[in-house]
């Protein structure tokens, strides 16, 4: 079981991160995340201009079962935030990897993204984890 | 060491994602829980429930033992298959579990218990027994699912042998009857019709995969929790516990303090209670902003600080709502802290969706 796109990195608490052309990061929660937590219900949003820090967090998911705190995994500022989460959380669901974006990142730092988790890691982390 | 029920296969087979409840490996969700809760509100949904602990009581003076432990009068029940929903008090008041009692005759009464409370219940029960002569009977024999949803008992007539259906169909609520191997009790925990099915073990994954085929899908922990919250139903652990006697959790109604001479086990403990004054009440939120309400979140009232107890997303209603625990009297204007926000909340009565219909 392993659908993760190869162009992702990953923090062990289970964001994903896309370095972007424009030398932006996107940032989201895992598909392994979003089955974990079930149906999402609500998405609380950082503010467009915060200044985030690599590993604090800036992003609120709750499903029926749980709020979860997304991190962040690179540091720098907030440049878009998907908007679209508000009336439809249940995108986290369907597209974890992919319309289930939930911020991006302009970065102070890009080297950071050097310390994430491959693909291959994280995917050997969540197979670590559900034994 | 975990526990699984007869049909755990049946649930692993369907794709379910098992936790852990109480020590049982149980089905949470089989995908999606909100879609589970509509199929419950909207047409019919099973639960496997058989971690539920069934306990056949009989002996000449077994009414009488009833009387004596339970907090509602056993005397409301005269007619075979009827049923009861009680607490079991200890002698300060406290809710030592919640359950169901069926009278089916004079010597013989069933009783549905909690599942994490089952070993504290059975040694209570046997120890209140003795001294009537009660035997004490759990039936691990027995497996249970709940049907329910406005199509449930339809479906559930289906499968009946006809030789039986007559009496299942004309089944009232809150009664039940034996139907072949099957008890079949018109009861449920979702606010919904439908029925809950005893069934011998052997027996428990043909009736499961006969009721798939009729159109009933299965729905896990997930939606059983939602639909039970939306319909105003306390959950024992988190809604009422040993520390709260029944007037504190919305459960007086469930008391019967007339006959007055009838000794049950706490009603000193009440009767003072009301005398002096119920301190705390348990009163339905509801949020209109955006957020989930959560359990051990902090409730700020005119009256001083509570929390809430039970507290989830509404699937029918489309917003967050709860149960919470606060000072008695009227709460004035009631926000709850979330990640150190303070928002502001609707008290509401209870239930909130009843039959289907949002309420609130």
């Amino acid at each position: 079981m392993n659908d993760i796109p190869g162009d992702l990195k990953f923090l062990k608490s289970h964001e994903w991160a896309r370095m972007e052309d424009d030398g932006t990061v996107t940032v989201g929660i895992s598909d392994h995340a979003q089955g974990q937590l079930g149906d999402l219900v609500y998405v609380e949003l950082p503010s467009l201009g915060d200044s985030v820090d690599a590993g604090n967090a800036c992003a609120v998911v709750e499903s029926v079962k749980a709020a979860s705190d997304v991190y962040s995994p690179v540091s720098g500022s907030i440049i878009k935030v998907n908007e679209a989460l508000a009336d439809k959380p249940e995108t986290i669901n369907e597209d974890a990897f992919g319309d289930g974006w939930i911020f991006r990142v302009k970065p102070t730092n890009p080297a950071e993204m050097d310390e994430l988790l491959t693909p291959d890691d994280y995917a050997e982390q969540i197979e670590n984890d559900s034994n | 060491m975990t526990q699984r029920t007869v049909l755990n296969n049946a649930h692993r087979r369907l794709g379910a994602r098992m936790v852990d409840f109480g020590g049982w490996d149980m089905p949470l969700n089989y995908g999606s829980q909100i879609d589970e809760h509509h199929q419950v509100r909207r047409d019919a949904g099973m639960f496997d429930v058989s971690h539920m602990t069934v306990v056949d009581l009989r002996g000449d003076h077994v009414r009488a033992f009833l009387r004596h432990l339970l907090a509602n009068n056993v005397d409301k029940l005269r007619k075979p298959g009827k049923a009861l929903y009680t607490c079991m008090l200890d002698e300060g008041g406290g809710v030592i579990d919640d359950l169901i009692v069926y009278f089916l005759d004079e010597s013989f009464f069933r009783v549905v218990v909690n599942a994490a409370t089952r070993a504290k219940d059975l040694a209570w029960i046997t120890a209140q027994a003795a001294a009537f002569g009660v035997g004490v009977a759990e039936r691990r024999d027995l497996a249970m699912i709940a049907v329910q949803g406005p199509n449930a008992r339809e479906r559930v007539h289906a499968l009946v042998h006809p030789a039986e259906r007559a009496q299942v169909e004309k089944l009232a609520r809150f009664s039940a009857c034996e139907a072949g191997a099957l008890f079949i009790a018109r009861t449920g925990y979702t606010g919904e019709d439908g029925y809950e099915i005893l069934v011998p073990v052997h027996l428990a994954e043909e009736l499961w995969d006969k009721l798939l085929a009729v159109g009933v899908k299965p729905a896990g922990l997930g939606a059983r929790d939602t639909l039970r919250l939306e319909a105003g139903m306390a959950l024992y652990g988190q809604d009422m516990d040993q520390t709260t006697t029944p007037l504190e959790a919305a459960l007086g109604w469930t008391l019967a303090l007339d006959p007055p001479e009838r000794d049950f086990v706490g009603r000193t403990a009440l009767e003072s209670q009301l005398l002096t004054g119920v301190g705390r009440q348990m009163i339905g939120l509801v949020l209109d902003e955006k957020g989930v309400l959560r359990h051990g979140q902090r409730v700020i009232t005119a009256r001083g600080d509570g929390e809430v107890l039970s507290g989830t997303f509404s699937p029918s209603i489309g917003k967050s709502i709860a149960f919470a625990r606060v000072p008695a009297g009227d709460p004035g204007a009631v926000l709850v802290e979330i990640r150190g926000r303070g928002l502001p909340v609707r008290v509401v009565d209870l239930p909130f969706v009843r039959d289907g219909k949002v309420r609130v």
